[in-house]
């Protein structure tokens, strides 16, 4: 499979948020103006790319030859916990604006499942590391589309008359849908 | 034993981790394109919930506090990589068609809220009737949206042929879209659940 199909397939065809579900906390919490959902975006982006670069090795050359695949979940889970700890300090010290920027959400993204989901499915898929590195890109600039895209929907939506029982959230997982049928369109692009 | 029956209660419809809270959203909307995975799903999230709630609620006192948070994720993995082996092991099929959402009960935030919120507070009979309310209140929803979903978009209920041959299944429902529409009307339905069960109870006081 060439890189090019994994990337649109992980960015478009299989968006992680809209056809597949996952980090759905972060995209109905953090997509209330479009500057957060940006920052949040890309600090997942980053954590993802990271994670994927250190849970790959560390699953074919450590955890494989030992024979304890089975502790891949508590393995991959404290592995991307204490990146996120790592990376927050590294950030306060040395590129503060970039902390600035989305040091916040950091704390938040240990427990964001696309990133988890993404380091699985590596292993899964039977990835080598040139393809997972480019799968976690796209999921993760899938992410990053689909709560931009929100984002800028709810700021229309502030204006608009609402129908009253969809008020609040339903009208997110409404509005969502509508997105999800959109990109239900790109199923075609990738024979 | 009133209290114990109020904490079961609020899992179920006023605090509805799904509908209310709107936390662990991910694998709800993921797996209810039937009604098996939704049940299997239920199950299994119950499971580990329960484990990890009695396990942190009897170990409350010896965990230091600024430790926790590593502690409680090391409990819930350790549980939900059992969960995830004895499906590969006795239910194959289902936990094929869940994919990679077994695994991430590690990360839902049902689980990392309840035992931050509770567990680590509250003795073990407690922490029990907490974990049953809340796995209660995440499964009924699950297969709520599961029966509508495959009802609609499948004409059958758990892989039983319910609605009559000539009928069209409406796809969309299966698909990724039908989901989040479901599950948009249930959240309005359960709101107007609550307001209509909190009415009476204001009138009488």
């Amino acid at each position: 499979m060439d890189l090019m199909k994994i990337f649109l397939i992980a960015l478009l065809v299989n968006n992680v948020v809209l056809m597949r579900f996952l980090a759905l906390c972060s995209y109905i919490g953090m997509t209330s103006d479009v500057g957060q959902s940006i920052g949040m975006g890309s600090a997942v982006t980053f954590v993802t790319v990271l994670a994927t670069a250190a849970t790959w090795p560390l699953y074919h050359f450590v955890l494989v030859p030992l024979n304890l695949t089975f502790l891949k979940i508590l393995v991959f889970i404290l592995v991307i916990a204490s990146l996120v700890q790592l990376v927050e300090f590294y950030l306060k010290k040395n590129i503060p604006g970039l902390y600035a920027a989305m040091g916040i959400y950091l704390p938040l993204i240990t427990t964001n499942c696309a990133i988890l989901a993404v380091t699985f499915e590596n292993i899964d898929y039977g990835y080598s590391f040139i393809q997972s590195i480019v799968y976690a890109v796209g999921v993760s600039l899938g992410y990053l589309l689909a709560m931009v895209l929100l984002a800028g929907v709810r700021d229309r939506m502030k204006t608009s008359p609402v129908p009253k029982f969809l008020q609040g959230t339903p009208i997110l997982f409404i509005a969502s849908s509508l997105l999800g049928i959109a990109f239900m369109g790109f199923s075609g692009l990738i024979k | 034993m009133k209290n114990l029956w109020k904490t079961f209660k609020q899992g179920i419809i006023y605090e509805n981790p799904l509908l209310m809270l709107m936390i662990g959203l991910c694998s709800a909307l993921a797996v209810t394109s039937n009604v098996s995975n939704g049940i299997g799903m239920g199950l299994a999230m119950t499971f580990v919930l329960l484990f990890s709630e009695i396990f942190i609620s009897l170990f409350r006192k010896s965990i230091p506090s600024s430790a926790r948070m590593p502690i409680f994720i090391i409990i819930i993995a350790a549980f939900t990589t059992m969960v995830d082996l004895v499906m590969k092991a006795y239910f194959p099929e289902l936990s094929k068609s869940m994919g990679v959402f077994i695994p991430l009960i590690v990360v839902n935030c049902i689980i990392m809220g309840r035992v931050e919120a509770f567990a680590s507070k509250q003795k073990i009979l407690p922490a029990i009737f907490d974990s049953f309310g809340m796995g209660l209140g995440y499964t009924w929803v699950l297969v709520g949206i599961a029966a509508v979903r495959e009802l609609l978009g499948n004409g059958t209920f758990a892989g039983l042929q319910i609605m009559p041959q000539s009928y069209q299944p409406i796809l969309f429902f299966i698909l990724p879209p039908g989901g989040f529409l479901v599950f948009g009307l249930f959240i309005s339905l359960n709101i107007w659940l609550k307001k209509r069960m909190q009415k009476p109870g204001k009138e009488r006081a």
